[in-house]
């Protein structure tokens, strides 16, 4: 039985969101644009999930559009933002040094374009202070771009302390909520949130769909020119069953985030407990203010490609933020930013967990494959016969 | 897992010739930590032929993979043979790499020649030395 530890890669579809799906492949499949009866059916369909997503999120429906997921709503977020910024001639963004590659490559891009971007340190730990960005706050700050909780490392960021000190200096405010919408409470007026992204994947929704929340009286720049759909801030026909597919998979992920989380978040600290016996081990990211579902460790004298394609010869799902495994020559930018030396980060394995994992094989299979590959490592051996020194 | 080839795989979860031989004559180590990399190569020499060959090795499923292969085809080779061996050659025998990963097939061939030159420098055998490119000027940490 394979062990799927992968959730913040990606997630199974829940029956719901499948159920919930089918009417709208099969025959509610109009095109709300469309006059006839057909189309209109898809159109009030439209309506009542953009409430429900709403409702999740404590906004108005039309302060939501549906993207094609995460990224694009994290792109459109920010380079509205920075056209807001820029008619008023504020040209400075701050952001944190382990945001998700959606953010941190349309800053680039904006980079490019001749905005000042700061990157604000996240410490060993892995988060930024309200203080921290109220420092970096300057009159020409036309965005804040915060994640709400790091996919790599699990690490929760102060989102409502970060808000209120953006909303008090007049700076518009964005977090990435792809790790935390469905898995951690949110309510953009309480958190004095502007501008919010989100998946539907990443809790037992479809692929391919997410969507951006901008608080009333914010323009945004449409990425995609065509029809006047979303308000004509997303042109294009809507997906109208993943959409309906993401709403019924965030409505219910919402009902049951108390108990969903209160499950996971335990196997999460067996897990941690146990991996941590694992020596010259280290955790990665906020030990307290951590994702219900995130286990993430370095192991010292090993490379995770091999250790996840051994996980993976036992059936167990899980990643890592090697070089190897991103295709690139540095490891993950996040455990980088976290001050993990290079021969450490190559070593990291991230299991991200639902409330559908139930198994503790993994507490039996990562320590043996962890030794095994030390085992024939010429690294290990040079650490263990002291030729070279211990990091973790 | 279809990144890899079935031998790429089989070599991986079932590596040939790994450990260290206490008393070998030539020993090479290639790669480095930060780049995710380290190849340990094994020699045991007889009468210019390559007796036996182990290694050990830090990293991914094609860097243990290419030098587990790299140890079954120097074996029984006479050093002249062995110092032959091309990338090339190991990424055939594993019925090819992913282009990303062809310089792990770099470090074995490198892992070859470091061992071979170690066992030359011990026995105080002349060699050219620019058949015997260093590890810091290789270009394998750098072809992704």
């Amino acid at each position: 039985m394979t062990i799927y530890a992968d959730n913040a890669a990606t997630t199974k579809m829940s029956r719901t969101a499948i159920e919930a799906m089918l009417p709208y492949l099969e025959t509610d499949y109009g095109n709300p644009s469309s006059l006839h009866s057909v189309g209109q059916h898809a159109a009030e369909a439209l309506a009542g999930v953009r409430q429900t997503v709403a409702d999740c999120l404590g906004c108005a429906p039309r302060e939501l559009i549906f993207t094609s997921g995460g990224s694009e709503a994290d792109n459109q977020a920010l380079i509205s933002a920075a056209r807001i910024g820029e008619r008023k001639g504020k040209k400075h963004i701050i952001s944190t040094a382990f945001e998700h590659h959606a953010v941190l490559h349309t800053l680039k891009k904006l980079e490019r374009e001749g905005f000042t971007v700061e990157l604000l340190p996240v410490g060993a730990v892995g988060t930024v202070t309200a203080q921290q960005v109220a420092a970096a706050i300057r009159a020409d700050t036309c965005l804040v771009s915060v994640m709400y909780a790091n996919n790599e490392i699990g690490s929760i960021l102060p989102i409502a302390e970060i808000g209120a000190v953006c909303r008090e200096r007049g700076v518009l405010f964005h977090t990435d909520a792809v790790q935390a919408a469905g898995h951690l409470p949110i309510d953009v007026r309480e958190q004095s949130i502007d501008l919010l992204s989100l998946s539907g994947h990443k809790f037992h929704g479809p692929k391919g769909v997410g969507a951006l929340y901008a608080r009333q009286g914010i323009p945004l720049t449409s990425l995609i020119e065509g029809g006047a759909q979303e308000r004509g801030k997303r042109a294009g026909t809507e997906n109208i069953p993943a959409i309906v597919g993401m709403a019924a998979a965030l409505r219910e992920a919402c009902a049951h985030l108390d108990e969903n989380a209160a499950k996971v978040s335990a196997l999460r600290d067996r897990l941690i407990a146990g991996l941590a016996e694992i020596p010259h081990s280290a955790l990665n990211g906020d030990p307290v203010d951590r994702l219900p579902g995130n286990v993430s460790f370095c192991f010292e004298g090993i490379e995770g490609e091999s250790l996840l394609l051994l996980l993976d010869a036992a059936g167990i799902c899980a990643s890592s933020g090697s070089a190897c495994t991103s295709g690139s020559l540095d490891p993950s930018h996040v455990l980088l930013a976290i001050g993990r030396p290079h021969e450490v980060a190559h070593g990291s394995l991230r299991l991200s967990l639902c409330e559908w994992n139930t198994d503790d094989r993994i507490l039996a299979e990562v320590p043996r494959v962890v030794a095994y590959l030390r085992d024939m490592s010429p690294m290990w051996r040079d650490l263990v016969s002291g030729k070279r020194k211990f990091i973790l | 897992m279809a990144l890899y080839t079935d031998t790429v795989m089989d070599h991986f979860m079932h590596p040939r010739n790994v450990g260290e031989i206490a008393d070998a004559d030539g020993v090479g180590e290639v790669g480095n930590a930060k780049c995710g990399d380290i190849m340990k190569m094994y020699l045991k020499i007889k009468n210019n032929v390559i007796e036996d060959a182990k290694f050990e090795t830090f990293g991914c499923g094609s860097a243990i993979a290419s030098s587990s292969m790299a140890t079954e085809m120097v074996k029984g080779k006479t050093v002249d043979e062995a110092l032959a061996v091309t990338n090339r050659q190991v990424v055939d025998a594993l019925g090819g790499l992913p282009a990303h990963k062809l310089h792990c097939s770099v470090l074995a061939e490198e892992s070859i020649k470091a061992a071979v030159r170690d066992y030359y420098d011990k026995n105080g055998i002349a060699y050219d030395r620019s058949g015997f490119p260093d590890c810091e000027s290789c270009e394998g940490c750098h072809m992704v």
